[in-house]
Formats: structure tokens, sequence, C-alpha cells
């Protein structure tokens, strides 16, 4: 079956999977390109973090000598809440609340890109080395 | 220099509507309590500093805006002065008649007297830099900075999910993802009043909205601010 998968900030993807209950199988081949983390001999891994399969659980993260793999497993594992909408058949990974806490520990102003009204981008960073108010407001 | 954000899923269109109005009248003290003088909206309406529009309300998680208007400050090194807090705004707006939108008048002086002392502030950071009263320490950031628990993350989740399937034009289907967002996570008045006003144009600031912010009751809607640290 075709859903389309949205993983934190990554762009939709669009791929065969099967959902099952509250479990995503995916190809194993899609990992990355949906999620940005590989399964290595080591565990799953992005960049140089390696996060190890619980012992004894490697089942509910891989099925079919290898090929597919259950990305909610590795939702729940990086303790990423997720949400589906059966209908339109979309599933959405949204950030670990442990992930914005530790940002939010930094002193550090987490950067962002966002459009102005005529649709030119601009990064937080890109007015470094002078003071901002960033102001939140809405029409609504 | 001041960078606007404004956190708001209907995109420029809303955004050009609001700070170019060409036939809304405002009420004289809703404009006297908000600090919208005709001078004032004037410059709005011709932001001279950047205007970024922000519709999935990235910047709303990222530095804990839960409503609207609020502020934090950053330095020149890249560094959070002031996290996340309600500029210059308090439960004054409370006083408000629905019907009328009037407000006491010495619930205006009040709002006015507030405003005037946190843009006062942010002139002494500007003149004084890390030198500034207004400066937080560390510690004090950290303590004023709440981080989304479980829940909040998940309506998060549930708000993105809906936000996705609205931009793809699945209006019905984004609404109860809205709704799950404004239940799991009741203290952000940006879930709320932006998914009200995406379910009915006017909801936002409608009966909804009075009765959701009277339903209160001792708790603040925009909660004080301590300028200074040791107040």
């Amino acid at each position: 079956m075709s859903l389309t998968v949205i993983f934190g900030d990554r762009a939709p993807l669009k791929v065969e999977a099967a959902a099952e209950a509250d479990n995503l199988w995916i190809d194993r081949g899609d990992l990355e390109a949906i999620s940005g983390w590989e399964l290595k001999p080591e565990g799953i891994c992005k960049g140089d973090v390696c996060v190890p399969i619980p012992p004894g659980r490697a089942a509910d993260f891989s099925r079919e000598g290898g090929l597919r793999f259950n990305l909610a497993a590795l939702g729940t594992l990086l303790e990423q809440p997720f949400v589906r909408d059966d209908k339109n058949r979309v599933w959405y990974f949204g950030e670990a609340a442990s992930t914005r806490r530790n940002a939010m520990a930094s002193p550090d102003a987490p950067d962002f890109e966002l459009p102005d009204l005529d649709g030119e981008l601009h990064f937080l960073s890109d007015y470094r080395g002078k003071k901002v108010l960033l102001s939140a407001w809405a029409s609504w | 220099m001041v960078v606007a954000v404004a956190l708001d899923t209907a995109g420029v269109p809303a955004v050009r509507d609001f700070i170019r109005p060409t036939s809304v009248e405002l009420p004289p003290l809703l404009k006297d309590i908000m600090g919208w003088d005709d001078k004032l909206l004037a410059r709005a309406a011709v932001p001279e500093y950047p205007c970024l529009i922000d519709q999935k309300h990235i910047t709303g998680e990222l530095y804990g805006f839960i409503n609207v208007p609020m502020a934090t400050w950053i330095d020149e090194e890249g560094h959070i002065v002031r996290p996340a807090e309600p500029s210059g705004v308090s439960d004054g707006v409370r006083a408000m008649d629905p019907a009328t939108f009037k407000i006491p008048e010495q619930v205006v002086a009040a709002g006015k007297q507030l405003r005037t002392s946190y843009i006062d502030a942010i002139r002494d950071w500007v003149n004084k830099g890390a030198k500034s009263e207004f400066v937080l320490s560390r510690e004090e950031i950290l303590r004023r900075s709440e981080g989304p628990d479980a829940t909040d993350a998940l309506a998060s989740a549930n708000f993105r999910l809906g936000q996705y399937l609205l931009a793809e034009g699945h209006r019905e289907d984004a609404l109860p993802y809205f709704a799950k967002a404004r239940e799991l996570y009741p203290e952000s008045w940006s879930y709320k009043r932006q998914t009200w006003e995406l379910e009915q144009a006017g909801k936002a600031s409608g009966p909804e909205f009075f009765a959701a912010v009277q339903a209160l009751g001792h708790k603040h809607y925009y909660a004080p601010v301590k300028l200074k640290a040791s107040n």
C-alpha cells in the first residue's frame, strides 16, 4: 500500500508500506530517505549517533530477513510521538519532547528559515551580530 | 532590530489583510490598551523590519510562543537573554466587554504603563547590552523556560498532521487533529486560536474565545512578566 510519511521537518515522502495496528513496515531501503536514520550492525544510526536495538526486540524492528523495517518501533525507541490518518494514509512523526527540552537548555537561539511577505527566505542567523527582538504575533 | 514572526497558517494573505487594513475601524479603547495609535498602525502597515510568515508555528515550538504577542530577546552572539514572554501585555484584556470591546479606563491606563515599561526595558538593553538589568542570568532563563513534555509533543504532532492535511485540501479531515492538539495542550492559546480560526473565520476572537478566557478563572491568560530577575 502506498502512503505518505512525514518525519519531523523532513519533506513528506510517499512510499510503499504496510500499516498494521501501531506498526508501520517500510522497505528498509526507504529508511534513510524517510528519516535520516540507517540500520547498521551497531544499531540504528544517524551521523555519529547510534541507538542500539534493545536486546530481544529485533523482531519488533525488522522482518522478512531484514528487508522490512518498522518505523513506528524507531519512533517509539526515540520517544517521537506519531499520529496517523488512515483515510488519507498519512503518518506524521514529531519531535521528541526531550530533544526540544535539551535544545532549550542551550543558550543558543535555535535557527529557523521563514519567508517574508514577498516570499524571500530569511534565516534568524542572518542577523547574527545584531540584537534581535523576536516578536511573535498573529492575525487571528 | 525587530524580527516579527506571524504565526499564521493562513499565510501571506491573512497577514497582509491584518497589517494593511482598508476598512476596519478598531475600537478606540482596544487601540489604547494595545498601543495601536494611528502613527504606529501606519508604520505597521509598511514594516521596516523583517516580517516573517510562520505557517507551521515552527517558532512557536522552538521558542515556546504559546500566545501572541510574545517576544524573546537574542543578543549579538545569538544567545537568548530573555526567553519567550508576553511582550508588554497583561490580563487587562480580560476586562474587555466582548460585545462592545470596551475596557475600563483604569485597566487601559495600567495596560499603557505596562507596555511603556516593557519598551523602556528593551531600550535599556539596546543601550547597555549585557550590562542591562533586564538581561537575565542563564539560571533564570532556564527557570523561566519550561520545555514541552510528552503530551505537548503529541499535541504538536497532531497540529502538524492537521496542517499537512489542510494544505493538501483535506480540511474536514484536518479538523479532528486540530481539536486533539487543543485538547492535549490547553495552555497553548496559539493552537486554540489558530485552529478555531481555521474552523471558522472570526472564531478566534468570538464567543468561544471569550468563554475560554473566562473559564481560566484565577489562572492567567498572559502570565505576568518579571522584568528583572530579582523582582
